[in-house]
């Protein structure tokens, strides 16, 4: 790494832009240093802002966009401390560089909810560095003194109506030092930031001008299409290729360390040569692998002792319980399925590559790239596109995509695109891991309780992965038990033990990762043990969240908007759940029926806090968007898998929402954070157990195995 | 083997007969607009129009096409439909639609087909007008308004 950002810094003092500011951010210094101007290179490789002699301020966008509004909410951060005019802001989608590596994890990478935040203070700087350089050469133009200054919508204005543009300035301002202390805003002078704005790429995306990883074109790209194992683990034995090669447009048949790769001409060419190919596989291992018996051995694990994740006080109040609960949860395994299925181009240029590809892990990506195609990392270049939504199956540290792309591309020896088929996708695991959980919850005479005993069975995600030694604490990995170890309920004498065991499955964070089924299981059975108290689902949870102000202020905010205990329509209940993840909370209320045996979603309303809200429009749309990801998992969603092979294909047979299935949706904001916190994914958790809750409350029967629809109301 | 035309420019395509028009359209007239989804008319993302008809190109040999008109996100704001999808993309912008944007120029195009027939549908039809069409992000809630309001403007065009 270090030699990398060496390399790149010294790049960047030669590359840089002639009528640009360009600045970078050393990584891990916290200072600006000022690329000289140069000619040749109209964008640094490392920027985060450039202003043009127009006036256009280009902000450079270090995270993926899939969809989460990164492309404008980080413009947002530059432009309010740069005073700009907001119709002059555009985004670009920044190169794979250390610089742009996240400021809290050390790597570039979009994940964990955390774009906005850990882009919050360092972009709001590079905005405020700018300003005050734009100042300064006004003020060196008007011999003034800087102080006296003041900018406007891309105007520094000056002593007797003085007024120069930004766009004037830029030249001046770009050869002066990049000032080291600046004071940023006062957070109520703020007016772009918390301002419903926008997106700045929706033009490209409804014209279809947006370019995605699958749209690359390059000279005489070909295009590769892999017959990849039908079970997990399995290696080609043989393979013929004679009815392949017959295919007009197929070039190359070879093969991977993960199946056969067809190269062709164009996309169908591939693909007909993909399905004219007989494999013959050694199936290894997995090949008797089931669902149905990893679902049993999980329940016979979880009656075991496990590591323990979360300990009692006192281990033996329980047993002197006068009741116990005891309930055993069940989730499936499951596909991430974005709109736009995976693909890769990479075009190898001697002891060089050029990657494309719309990567949430940029900086492992590349990192595996240079190793498969045995050339130096700084010789990686690689260009992140849009992504049609990832959900974390862009996030791989196996970097699974890119690594057969570069296997491919170094045998072929011409610019290829390998692209997955939705089938290849759909099998291709890395799926939300299956879990079982199972709670035994001790009450004491008046139903409150006295100890919790919390098991949890199911493949690590970390385990033999890069992470596995950093984030991996005494065996337990935490992405297991998010939501659970870490209740805001005051829930005494918690025992929580974890089973991470090797299913033979390959798995992957999913978007909202371990709370996904944590909070199911947590918020079902807190509506169970209201219910087994006595109390309204509501004023139970009130009394248990007493000492967590922020969690139940979000909750009540979602209880008085969607009128909780309001009447409602015969054959309709609400049901309601809160959860915290990555930092934030939300809560949701669903209103839910029955429509011939199957579950009906009319209403959710949510309620959520993720503290500061920079642009409350995409943060509206994300908990839209959470809401229907988590219905589409709650109602449809499991990956099975039977003799090895999984069962499920492509949106036939592993159905998501449609149009038809969204329920009415109202997002309500918690006003007053002073920093914002994760907003892509803490909608996802509640929506499950509050489906459920609601089911619960209109049939007296409790769900502990998703999806529903699996399950029978009669 | 067929002719047809594509936004108003004449193919003459020699390849395999049984090449869906998406990737006719995709890799050899190098339209990337039109997106792969699925490749089994399940998602919408490959919608195009037909003589006027939303069509799932993913699933439409090129056999199936000869003399037909099509048109793809990218030429029809320049056709007689063009009024209303311009209308649609508009709607879009404003209600502030996408989000990855990967399914969006399916849904304009199924949009735009739905108000060019009915410039005022209620809720029901328009579920069943775009029910075909899958956004992962779950934009749907927003479509819905958007082509309330496109409808809206063109009525008042």
């Amino acid at each position: 790494m270090t030699t990398t950002r060496r390399t790149f810094l010294k790049a960047s003092a030669t590359l840089a832009g002639g009528l640009v500011i360009s600045f970078f951010l050393p990584a891990g210094r916290g200072r600006f240093a000022n690329a000289q101007p140069q000619a040749k290179t109209p964008i640094p490789p490392n920027a985060f802002l450039r202003i043009a002699k127009d006036g256009t301020c280009t902000v450079f966008v270090k995270h993926l966009e899939f969809g989460q509004g990164v492309t404008t909410s980080l413009p947002m951060l530059v432009a309010e401390e740069l005073d700009c005019d907001w119709s002059k802001v555009r985004a670009e989608l920044a190169p794979a560089a250390p610089e742009y590596a996240h400021t809290a994890f050390g790597m570039q990478m979009t994940g964990g909810s955390s774009s906005v935040w850990n882009s919050y203070e360092q972009l709001r700087t590079v905005g405020a560095q700018a300003r005050a350089m734009l100042v300064q050469a006004a003020a060196d133009q008007w011999k003034a003194k800087p102080g006296d200054l003041k900018c406007e919508k891309g105007f520094v204005l000056g002593p007797g109506g003085k007024k120069l543009s930004y766009g004037q300035l830029a030249d001046a301002a770009g050869k002066l030092p990049v000032p080291q202390q600046v004071k940023l805003k006062d957070p109520k002078d703020f007016r772009i930031i918390g301002k419903p704005t926008r997106r700045l790429d929706s033009h490209d995306k409804v014209t279809g001008k947006a370019m995605f990883g699958l749209d690359v074109q390059r000279k005489d790209l070909h295009t590769a299409v892999v017959a990849h194992p039908p079970v997990f683990g399995a290696k080609v034995d043989t393979f013929i290729v004679e009815k392949v090669r017959a295919v007009p447009g197929v070039t190359h048949v070879i093969e991977t360390r993960n199946g056969v790769a067809v190269v062709a001409k164009n996309f169908w060419a591939a693909k007909t040569g993909r399905d004219a190919l007989t494999v013959e596989w050694d199936l290894g291992p997995n090949a008797k692998l089931s669902t149905d018996a990893l679902a049993a051995q999980f329940r016979e694990t979880a009656k075991t002792p496990g590591l323990a994740a979360k300990k009692a006080d006192n281990p033996e109040a329980i047993k002197a319980a006068a009741k116990t609960i005891v309930a055993e949860y069940e989730v499936p395994f499951l596909a991430h399925a974005a709109m736009e299925p995976l693909s890769c181009t990479v075009e190898l240029r001697g002891d060089s590559a050029e990657l494309w590809v719309g990567s949430q892990f940029q900086t492992v990506d590349a990192g595996a790239a240079a190793k498969v195609l045995g050339i130096e990392p700084t010789k990686v270049k690689l260009n992140t596109m849009l992504a049609g939504g990832g959900f974390g199956r862009r996030a791989n540290p196996a970097s699974d995509y890119v690594v057969e792309a570069c296997e491919i591309a170094k045998q072929v020896k011409v610019p290829v695109k390998v692209v997955w088929t939705r089938e290849d996708d759909i099998k291709g695991g890395y799926y939300r891991p299956m879990y079982v959980h199972r709670v035994e919850v001790g009450l004491d005479a008046q139903n409150a309780i006295v100890g919790w005993n919390h098991a949890i069975v199911g493949p690590s995600i970390l385990a033999g992965t890069a992470f596995e030694p950093m984030l991996v604490k005494d065996g337990i990995d935490s992405t297991s038990t998010e939501g659970v170890a870490d209740t805001p309920y005051a829930i005494p004498n918690m025992n929580v033990q974890l089973h991470s065991v090797k299913a033979g499955v390959p798995v992957l964070w999913w978007r909202s990762v371990g709370n996904s089924h944590t909070a199911f299981v947590m918020e079902t059975m807190i509506d169970e043990l209201a219910a087994a108290r006595g109390l309204d689902p509501l004023a139970y949870r009130r009394e248990m969240l007493a000492k967590s102000p922020r969690v139940l202020a979000t909750l009540d905010l979602a209880a008085s908007k969607a009128g909780w205990g309001s009447a409602l329509p015969k054959g309709r209940a609400r049901g309601i759940a809160v959860h915290e993840s990555f930092n934030s909370v939300c809560a949701q209320v669903a209103e839910v029926s029955l429509e011939g045996g199957t579950a009906r979603v009319h209403r959710v309303v949510a309620a959520f806090d993720c503290g500061l809200v920079v642009n409350p429009m995409t943060v509206e749309a994300q908990v839209q968007s959470a809401i229907a990801f988590a219905l589409s998992a709650a109602l449809h969603g499991k990956i099975t898998i039977k003799d090895g092979k999984v069962e499920q294909s492509n949106f036939h047979d592993y159905p998501v929402l449609r149009m038809n299935e969204m329920p009415k949706i109202e997002v309500y904001l918690v006003q007053g954070g002073d920093k914002p916190t994760g907003v892509g994914e803490p909608g996802v958790p509640p929506l499950a157990p509050a489906v459920c809750n609601a089911l619960a409350a209109l049939t007296g029967k409790r769900v502990r195995k998703l999806p529903l629809d699996d399950m029978k109301w009669t | 083997m067929a002719k047809f035309h594509v936004n108003g420019e004449q193919v003459d395509f020699r390849g395999a007969a049984d090449t869906p028009l998406l990737w006719i359209i995709r890799d050899h007239l190098q339209l990337t607009g039109t997106k792969f989804g699925c490749g089994m008319a399940q998602c919408g993302a490959c919608t195009v129009h037909v003589d006027g008809q939303p069509t799932r190109s993913c699933v439409t040999p090129v056999a199936a096409l000869e003399g037909k008109r099509v048109l793809t996100i990218e030429g029809i704001p320049s056709t007689s439909q063009g009024k209303v999808a311009r209308a649609v993309q508009a709607a879009w912008v404003d209600k502030d639609v996408v989000q990855c944007g990967y399914c969006q120029s399916g849904q304009v195009m199924a949009a735009t087909a739905l108000l060019a027939k009915n410039p005022t549908p209620s809720d029901a039809q328009i579920d069943e007008a775009m029910s075909g069409n899958i956004c992962r992000c779950g934009t749907y809630q927003r479509i819905r308004e958007a082509i309330h309001a496109a409808g809206a403007s063109l009525k008042k065009a």
